[in-house]
C-alpha cells in the first residue's frame, strides 16, 4: 500500500522516457554560469536516482564500466577527490590519481603536457583541482576528454554548488525563493560564486554578507556579468528569515594580506552563532562546504547542531558526482 | 632603387601642415618633392603608385614599443619587429629598454642603433633607462644615453616606486631635456592583480587592478613634474581617472604629455571573458565609460598621442593558466584597423586620428632625428598609403611580428596599411598594389 | 503502411485480469510476491496487476519501480542516456519472489538489465517476467513467464503501447519504424 502511494507521488504523468541529451549540451562542467534550469533540474533528478544506490547494501553499478576517470589534483584536498573516487568506483569506472605539487604549477611546468600524457592512458574524463582560475577552461580546450572542475582558484566549484543544491532540496521543497545566505570570504570563495549561479538560475533570493574587504567588487551593477544578489555587511540583517545559512571557510592567510585586523575580530563580528541564527526561519538549515575552522567562521555548537546539514553534504557530494559522471559519459559521445 | 616615385591621385592628408587635398606626390631623392593636385614634372624613371580611394599621410611614429632584442630574441627582434611595423604602416618607432641586458649605457644604446642600420627597414630610435637594470634605485647614465642617441628615458614595465628617485630623476633630466616616460603602475596596489578589478574579475575569480593603481602614480608624477619644472610622459593611460589628472595638469600648466593604445581606445575588459591570456595586457583593458574618456581626452588635447605598445610573446608563452601569462599585445599589425573603428563609427575625425600617429609624437621626439611625421616638402619621404574603407580578418598566421599575441585574430578589421614608404623606398606594399613606370 | 491496432482497451483489461490470475496461481500463494514495474511503461501495468491481484486475494501486494538505465549494456554505444529516477522497492528482495513487469519484450536486453538490478539489490527466491507484449527477436537467452499477445513483428516496426496513465488512453499497435515512411 506503501508503494502505491509511493509511486503516486513520483508522478506517472512525468514518466515518460526522456532523452537526457535534449536537455544536456555539457561536454565539460568548467562552472555553472552556462547551465539552463532544466539542466540543474535534471542534475538533481539525477542525482537523486544515485542517492538511492548509496543506500544499498552493494553501492555499485556497472554502468561505467571501461570507462576512464583520473583525477588530477594541483592542490591537496582528500575530501574532495575521494568523493570524486567514491562516485568513479560506485559507477564501475577504472580510476587512476595524479597528484601534482603545487609547486610545479610555479614552475611552468605545462598543464597541457600533462593533459595529453593522461589522454594517452586512455582518461575518459578528467577531475581537475588547480590553484589558478581558469585552468579547467585552458584544459578544456586542448583535450578531448571531459573536464570536471573540482574547484579552480577564487573561480569556480560547480560540483560542489550541485550537491549544496541538492542537500536544501532534501530538506526544502523548491529552490525558487528561498531565502539563502552566504557568510564569510565570498570574494576568495569559489564556492559562494558556483552557488551564485545555480541558486539565482533556480529563482532562490541570495544574500551575501561578510567584512567589506571580502566582498566581491561590482556587484552594485554586475549584470550580465554576473547575477544580482543582496550584499550587506551586517550579518543580522542577512540572517533574518534566511531558510539557509551557508558559511565558508575562511583562510587564515587573510590576516597577514591585511584584509582583516584580525581572526578574533572576524569571529565576533561574522561567525554564525545559535543567538544569531534564532532571528532565522523556524525551518533554517546550516551548511558549510568544510573543512569547518570551528568556533571562527561557525560556532562548533552550531556545526554540530540540530540545524546543521553539514554531513549529509558529504554523502551527497558523491551522489551528485555519480550523477555528473552518468551525465557526461553519455553527453560526450555526442558531439 | 628607383631614384623618385610619384603617387597618384591619392587622398594627401598632413596634419602638421593642416593639408587635404586629392592629388598627386612626388618623391625624389628620398625627399618630399612636391604634392599638388596634378604633377605635372615627372621625371623619367620615375615608378608611380595609384593611390585613387587610398589616404596618403604621414609615416606613423610609435612612441612605445618592444622590440625584445637583445635577449628575447625567440619573442622578437629587430628585423621582425621593423618589419611588422612597416607592415602598420609605422616609419619611425622607438623601442623601450626593457631587454636582457636592459638600455641602461652607451653600448646597448649603440649595439640597437647598429644592429638597426643594419637590420630595420624602418627607423629605430632606442630608449634609455632611467635607472640602472631598471632596477629604481640608482640613476642611469642619462648624460651618457642622450649623447648616444636616446630619445626618451623610461623604466617602462615597472614604475619607480621611491619617489625620492624619481623626483631626482625629472631633476637630472632637465640638464638633457628629454622626457621622462613612466609606466605608471603602483605595484603594492595592483598587488599581482590580472585584469581590471570589477564584475568581470569577480566572475572570473581572478585578481584586480583597480583605476588607482594608475591614478596614484600620475598624481604623484604631476606633482613632482610640477615641483622640478622637468618633461613628463605618461605611458598608456587606460582609465577615465587618468584622463582627468592629466587634463587638469595641462591647465595647470605642467609639461606632460600623454600617451594611449590602439587596445585601450577599441577593447574593453568583456575581451577577457573566456581567460584569454591574449588580451591579457598592463594597465588592463577597463571599461566602455574609461574608453569613452580616453576619446574625449583624445579629442581635447589632453591625450597627445597614439602608441601601440606592442608587446611581442611566443605562442608558449601565452598557452598556459591566466594568472602566470605574460601581460602583452602584439599591436603594430592590427594598429590602424582597429584605430580607424573609430573614425568609423564617427568618434573622431581623421585628421585627429592621422595627428596623434604623426606630427604630435614628432614633435616629443624633437628635430634630432630629422624632420619627421610630416609631408612637408624636403622633408624625409616616410609616408604611409591605406585604404581606410577595405574590410579584412585578422589572420596572425600572416603576421610579419613574431608575437601572434592579440585578441583580434579573426576579427574583422576596417581601413589597412597598403603601403610604406621610409625614406623613399618602399618597405611595405599589398600584394593588391601595382607599381608602374 | 499505417498503424494496426493490436490490442484495444478492451483487450489490455482482459490480458491483464488473465495475467493476475496466473501468477497466483503459479505461486500458488501471494505471500512473497512483489511487483516490480521497469520504467516507464512497466510501472502502471505492475500496479494494474496488483489492484487486480488485490480484488479476488485477501492481501496487498507490494509494488516497486525499477530503473535499470544504469545497467544497460549500450551507454557506451547509445548516445541517448535517459532521464534516470530513482528505484523503489517497499521492502528488502531478499527471499521474495520479485515479478518483474514490462510492456514489451524485445531484443532481451532490458530484461537482462534488470535482473542484473535486481540481484544487486539482494537474494530473491526467484525472479520471474511478465509481459504485456512479446514481439520476438530475442538476442539473449530470455523468456517471459507472462506474455499478454505473441505480436510477430518485422525489425522494421514499431510496437507502440499506450497506457492511460502515461498516454491518455489504453492502446497496442504496429506502426513503421518512424524515418522508414515516404
Ligand atoms: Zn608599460
Amino acid at each position: 500500500m506503501e508503494a502505491v502511494e509511493q509511486i503516486n507521488l513520483i508522478g506517472l504523468k512525468d514518466e515518460k522516457p526522456q532523452p537526457a541529451q535534449k536537455i544536456w549540451k555539457h561536454k565539460h562542467i568548467l562552472d555553472l554560469d552556462d547551465f539552463t534550469s532544466e539542466e540543474i533540474d535534471l542534475v538533481m533528478q539525477t542525482t537523486e536516482a544515485m542517492h538511492e544506490i548509496l543506500s544499498r547494501p552493494i553501492k555499485k553499478v556497472p554502468t561505467l564500466r571501461g570507462k576512464t576517470v583520473v583525477t588530477l589534483f594541483y592542490e591537496a584536498s582528500t575530501r574532495t577527490r575521494s568523493s570524486f573516487e567514491l562516485a568513479a568506483k560506485n559507477l564501475s569506472a577504472d580510476i587512476s590519481n595524479l597528484t601534482v605539487s603545487s609547486s610545479s604549477v610555479t614552475k611552468g611546468e605545462s598543464l597541457i603536457d600533462t593533459l595529453e600524457t593522461m589522454e594517452a592512458l586512455g582518461a575518459d574524463i578528467v577531475v581537475m583541482r588547480h590553484p589558478y582560475s581558469g585552468a579547467p577552461n585552458l584544459a578544456s580546450k586542448h583535450v578531448k576528454a571531459s573536464i570536471i572542475n573540482a574547484g579552480d582558484g577564487w573561480h569556480a566549484h560547480p560540483t560542489q554548488a550541485l550537491l549544496d543544491m541538492y542537500t536544501m532540496l532534501k530538506h526544502k521543497n523548491s529552490i525558487k525563493n528561498l531565502k539563502v545566505t552566504i557568510i564569510g570570504d565570498i570574494i576568495h570563495s569559489r564556492v559562494a560564486h558556483s552557488n551564485i549561479w545555480s541558486l539565482t538560475k533556480m529563482g532562490a533570493d541570495v544574500t551575501i554578507c561578510g567584512p567589506s574587504t571580502l566582498l566581491p567588487k561590482g556587484m552594485d551593477n554586475p549584470q550580465p556579468y554576473f547575477p544580482k544578489v543582496n550584499v550587506t555587511t551586517d550579518i543580522d540583517k542577512a540572517i533574518k528569515d534566511a531558510d539557509v545559512v551557508m558559511g565558508l571557510r575562511l583562510q587564515l592567510e587573510r590576516q597577514q594580506s591585511g584584509l582583516l585586523p584580525s581572526i578574533r575580530e572576524y569571529s565576533r563580528l561574522y561567525q554564525i552563532t545559535e543567538e544569531r541564527l534564532s532571528k532565522a526561519d523556524k525551518g533554517v538549515i546550516v551548511m558549510h562546504p568544510g573543512p569547518v575552522n570551528e568556533d571562527v567562521e561557525i560556532a562548533s555548537t552550531v556545526a554540530h547542531g540540530d540545524k546543521s546539514v553539514i554531513n549529509e553534504q558529504v554523502t551527497n557530494g558523491v551522489a551528485v558526482r555519480m550523477a555528473l559522471f552518468y551525465l557526461l559519459a553519455g553527453g560526450s559521445r555526442n558531439e | 632603387m628607383n631614384k623618385s616615385m610619384l603617387i597618384k591621385n591619392g587622398r594627401i592628408l598632413d596634419p602638421a601642415q593642416d593639408l587635404a587635398i586629392t592629388g598627386d606626390l612626388l618623391i625624389t631623392d628620398g625627399k618630399i618633392k612636391e604634392i599638388a593636385p596634378d604633377v605635372k614634372n615627372i621625371p623619367a624613371d620615375c615608378t608611380t603608385l595609384d593611390a585613387k580611394g587610398m589616404v596618403v599621410c604621414p609615416g606613423f611614429v610609435d612612441f612605445h614599443c618592444h622590440l625584445r632584442q637583445p635577449g628575447f630574441e625567440e619573442k622578437e627582434t629587430i628585423a621582425t619587429g621593423s618589419k611588422a611595423a612597416a607592415k602598420g604602416g609605422f616609419t619611425t618607432i622607438c623601442c623601450m629598454p626593457n631587454t636582457e641586458p636592459a638600455l641602461d649605457n652607451k653600448a646597448t644604446i649603440d649595439f640597437i642603433k647598429a644592429t638597426s642600420a643594419s637590420e630595420a627597414c624602418i627607423r629605430v630610435l632606442p630608449i634609455g633607462c632611467i635607472t640602472k637594470g631598471r632596477k629604481g634605485l640608482e640613476l642611469a647614465d642619462m648624460g651618457e644615453l642622450a649623447e648616444t642617441g636616446v630619445v626618451a628615458l623610461s623604466d617602462d614595465g615597472s614604475t619607480i616606486a621611491d619617489s625620492r628617485i624619481m623626483k631626482q630623476a625629472l631633476e637630472y633630466s632637465l640638464i638633457f631635456g628629454l622626457p621622462i616616460s613612466d609606466h605608471c603602475e603602483d605595484a603594492m596596489l595592483s598587488n599581482g592583480g590580472q585584469i581590471n578589478e570589477g564584475i568581470i574579475a569577480t566572475r572570473l575569480g581572478l585578481r584586480g587592478i583597480p583605476n588607482a593603481a594608475e591614478e596614484n602614480v600620475i598624481a604623484r608624477d604631476i606633482a613632482l613634474a610640477k615641483l622640478t619644472g622637468a618633461r613628463i610622459h605618461i605611458c598608456h593611460i587606460s582609465t577615465e581617472g587618468s584622463v582627468e589628472l592629466i587634463r587638469n595638469a595641462k591647465k595647470d600648466g605642467v609639461r606632460i604629455t600623454a600617451e594611449v593604445t590602439p587596445h585601450h581606445l577599441t577593447m574593453d575588459e568583456e575581451m577577457v571573458l573566456d581567460y584569454d591570456t591574449n588580451a591579457k595586457v598592463n594597465p588592463p583593458l577597463r571599461t566602455k565609460k574609461d574608453i569613452a574618456a580616453l576619446i574625449s581626452g583624445l579629442k581635447d588635447g589632453t591625450i597627445d598621442i597614439i602608441a601601440t605598445d606592442h608587446a611581442p610573446h611566443t605562442e608558449n608563452d601565452k598557452l598556459c593558466e591566466f594568472a602566470v601569462a605574460p601581460f602583452g599585445i602584439s599591436g603594430f599589425e592590427t594598429a590602424l584597423g582597429s584605430l580607424m573603428k573609430l573614425v568609423h563609427n564617427g568618434d573622431i575625425e581623421i585628421h585627429l586620428l592621422l595627428s596623434k600617429l604623426t606630427v604630435v609624437p614628432s614633435k616629443i621626439i624633437g628635430s634630432k632625428f630629422g624632420k619627421l611625421g610630416t609631408l612637408n616638402q624636403g622633408a624625409t619621404a616616410d609616408i604611409t598609403i591605406f585604404d581606410p574603407d577595405v574590410e579584412w580578418t585578422v589572420d596572425t598566421k600572416e603576421f610579419y611580428s613574431k608575437g601572434k599575441n592579440t585578441p583580434l585574430n579573426g576579427h574583422k578589421l576596417k581601413g589597412k596599411v597598403m603601403a610604406t614608404i621610409f625614406n623613399g623606398k618602399i618597405v611595405y606594399k599589398d600584394n593588391s598594389v601595382k607599381l608602374g613606370v | 503502411m499505417a498503424k494496426k491496432v493490436i490490442m484495444t482497451e478492451a483487450d489490455i483489461k482482459r490480458t491483464i485480469a488473465r495475467i493476475s490470475h496466473e501468477i497466483v496461481e503459479r505461486n500458488k500463494s501471494t505471500k512473497n510476491i512483489i511487483l516490480v514495474g521497469m520504467r516507464t511503461r512497466g510501472v502502471p501495468l505492475a500496479k494494474r496487476l496488483a489492484s487486480n491481484i488485490e480484488s479476488f486475494e485477501e492481501m496487498k501486494i507490494p509494488v516497486g519501480i525499477l530503473d535499470f538505465s544504469l545497467y544497460r549494456d549500450d551507454i557506451s554505444s547509445q548516445d541517448i542516456p535517459l532521464v534516470i529516477k530513482s528505484t523503489d522497492i517497499p521492502s528488502s528482495v531478499d527471499g521474495k519472489v520479485i515479478v518483474l513487469v514490462d510492456d514489451v519484450l524485445y531484443t532481451g536486453r532490458s530484461a537482462r538489465a534488470a535482473l542484473d538490478a535486481i540481484i544487486d539489490l539482494g537474494r530473491p527466491l526467484s525472479i520471474q517476467l511478465a509481459v504485456l507484449v512479446d514481439r520476438g527477436h530475442r538476442e539473449l537467452p530470455i523468456r517471459a513467464d507472462y506474455v499478454g499477445k505473441n505480436i510477430p513483428s518485422s525489425k522494421d516496426e514499431e510496437i507502440e503501447v499506450r497506457l492511460t496513465e502515461t498516454d491518455e488512453m489504453d492502446e497496442v499497435a504496429i506502426i513503421p519504424k518512424p524515418g522508414r515512411e515516404g
